[in-house]
């Protein structure tokens, strides 16, 4: 009955210590707008790093390889030292094989688009006289340019016919482009380039120029960018002379296919066809969705355990307005004294000053968000983030600034409710 | 006078502080004491005589370590804390030596706050505290806080909150003490007429004869008992 009467005491209460309460709900302040920024940009980074890897690829599957444990964990001599069991180093006959993902593209064809493969030549840099650009160098097939979603600006992309033929062809980033042809996408297109790499020249013909993703890592000055430079996968292995398998490949799944499923599956059937007898490995399999969710996990765990240190700060605050309302309390103790003498009961003296700590630290709390929203918002500003708030963060600190209240208001409510009426009005 | 209805009737009250220590100190030594309904009564006495302690017993502040308290016949003794609150709020009428008003709000707010803990509605109390106001001749100040009040003036807002929730009994303390002789007549006055007018009982708390000579009844206390008892003429 007494709700909206105890809201406004308190808030006259406070308007008559203006000074004081500032400095008391600064405390809430602080605390609150730290945990919704910690929040609130950690919230921004998981979601920036979730669509990122998702727009790698949601659908990927990674194939890798794994060092087998061993099966026997206790010999004769006891249990093994970690060091005896130490990495083995990978010999050809352990790679994955062209054949195997061939067969693995007939044995699970209506849920597999694609292998996508890529091979990693190295940083080079594209020269034309004096004018340089850094590129990093990769041999791609079709599937893995496909999944890339590149953006023609001119020319062509890469086709089957140029993987077969191993063809000397390249594709080049628009900010490639700019430097050596002057921006001309259409004269670039057809044109020969040369590549200084790993302390020797090799020669290209540009097939098509992209556009570069201008998102991700716009931050960063412009010489240390460097854009992908294509080329078709045989070419790159045939000038690596690769060897013969590979030891980590991506496999694309077909749209409406569980990726997570379909990655346990081929695990299991690539080591019951083909590592069953290797002594030293086995496949791994990983699905986008899999890593996606590790992330994910990884990084609301760290955004929670620097929160809750944060919130230490809330504890201080709390502490703060518990100082202040024991002082308020003995300031007031004739006011306390007449209110009983006029038949205040116990009750209702506790719930005049519990609803003023809560009223103390709701505005603090209210403050606190709308500062760290705002801080937030500059942050992921400045790295470059999509600004995410975390409502569930919004939703938890006005519920715990009510509970700080209750919390640190009831002992010194309780100390008021509690005072002998006559000692109160006899207070000097 | 004995065929009015008795409204405090004390018997036997014994007070004692800091009992079972060693500096156990007995304030009041057996009072018996009945007001009846509508009477002016004063309680005289030096300070240092018990009759604060007597008051706080009368309003219900403090229990008595001995004796019996029955107000408009209800056994006082016997209550809670939380009936006793209760108590203070719909029978008892405070008028304190030094206001007690609440310094942060305006006087028609203190009005309404024994009317608040009452469980008066809203609007109900601002027509009620209005009313007091405008009977202690407060009307032009609804709005003002205490501190923009003379001392006159605050006494009659204490008054108006006494009379809030319409109790029987009014508990002046020294209700003059702390005002000047011209001031402190009008204050008297309004006594008198909530007295006459509206039926109230009135016990007053004094230690000035000359304003004690006003009233019904003069009861003098002296070391923690009654020692006189005189009828106004």
């Amino acid at each position: 009955m007494l709700f909206l009467e105890n809201i406004l005491l308190a808030l006259g209460s406070l308007r008559a210590n203006k000074m004081r309460a500032l400095l008391t709900i600064l405390g809430i302040i602080i605390g609150i707008a730290s945990v919704i920024a910690i929040m609130s940009v950690g919230n921004s980074i998981r979601t920036s790093v979730t669509s990122s890897m998702e727009s790698m690829g949601a659908n990927h599957i990674t194939l890798g390889l794994r060092q087998k444990e061993p099966e026997e964990e206790v010999t004769e001599e006891g249990y093994r030292f970690e060091g005896e069991t130490g990495q083995i180093s990978m010999s050809e006959e352990d790679y994955l094989t062209g054949e195997m993902l061939e067969e693995a593209e007939k044995e699970f064809a209506d849920r597999i688009e694609g292998v996508l493969l890529s091979e990693h030549v190295g940083e080079g840099k594209i020269k034309d006289g004096k004018l340089s650009s850094n590129v990093t160098v990769t041999g791609v097939n079709t599937p893995y340019l496909k999944s890339q979603d590149l953006k023609l600006l001119s020319g062509r992309l890469l086709t089957e016919r140029d993987q077969r033929e191993k063809k000397k062809l390249a594709l080049i980033s628009d900010r490639v482009v700019r430097k050596l042809f002057g921006g001309d996408t259409e004269k670039a297109a057809g044109s020969p380039i040369e590549v200084y790499l790993d302390g020797r020249y090799y020669n290209y013909t540009v097939a098509g120029v992209y556009e570069y993703d201008k998102s991700a890592f716009t931050a960063l000055p412009e010489e240390y960018i460097s854009t992908e430079l294509y080329l078709p996968f045989e070419t790159a292995r045939e000038q690596m002379h690769a060897a013969a398998g590979y030891s980590q490949i991506t496999l694309a799944a077909r749209t409406g296919v569980d990726s997570r499923e379909l990655s346990r599956e081929l695990e299991s059937w690539f080591n019951q066809k083909y590592f069953r007898h290797n002594e030293n490995y086995e496949v791994s399999a990983a699905s986008m969705a899999d890593m996606v969710k590790s992330m994910t996990g990884m990084l609301t765990t760290i955004s929670a355990a620097i929160s809750a240190i944060a919130g230490i700060s809330l504890l201080v605050g709390g502490i703060g307005v518990m100082n202040i309302m024991l002082v308020s309390i003995t300031e007031r103790t004739r006011e306390i004294g007449t209110r009983k003498a006029l038949g205040a009961p116990n009750g209702s003296i506790r719930l005049q000053f519990i609803m003023e700590a809560i009223v103390i630290c709701l505005l603090g709390g209210l403050i606190g968000i709308v500062l760290g929203l705002m801080l937030a918002a500059a942050v992921t500003k400045a790295m470059g983030y999509a600004a995410s708030p975390s409502v569930g963060g919004i939703v938890f600190s006005v519920a715990f600034s009510v509970f700080i209240g209750v919390f640190f208001g009831y002992y010194p409510a309780n100390k008021a409710a509690r005072m002998n009426p006559i000692d109160a009005l006899r207070y000097e | 006078m004995e065929n009015r209805e008795k409204t405090i009737e004390l018997t036997g009250i014994v007070k004692r502080f800091y009992i079972g220590k060693p500096h156990e100190l007995e304030i009041l030594h057996g009072i018996d004491l009945t007001v009846y309904q509508g009477e002016f009564v004063s309680i005289v006495g030096a300070s240092g005589s018990g009759k604060s302690t007597l008051m706080n017993i009368i309003g219900v502040l403090d229990r008595p370590t001995e004796g019996n308290y029955r107000l408009d016949g209800l056994d006082i003794s016997a209550l809670k804390d939380q009936e006793l609150s209760s108590i203070r709020c719909r029978k008892i009428g405070f008028v304190f030596q030094t206001y007690n008003l609440i310094s942060r709000t305006s006087a028609l707010k203190n009005v309404e706050l024994p009317m608040m803990y009452a469980g008066v509605g809203r609007k109900e109390r601002t027509r009620r505290a209005r009313h007091y106001l405008e009977l202690v001749g407060m009307e032009e100040r609804l709005y003002h806080k205490p501190d923009e009040l003379s001392g006159g003036q605050k006494q009659r807002v204490s008054i108006a909150r006494a009379m809030a929730n319409d109790p029987s009994i009014i508990l002046a303390d020294e209700p003059t003490g702390a005002l000047d002789s011209r001031t402190g007549r009008k204050i008297m006055d309004i006594f008198h007429r909530l007295n006459r007018e509206e039926g109230k009982t009135i016990v007053l708390i004094t230690h000035s004869n000359e304003l004690a000579a006003e009233t019904d009844r003069i009861i003098t206390i002296r070391d923690g008992e009654i020692t006189g008892e005189r009828r106004r003429p």
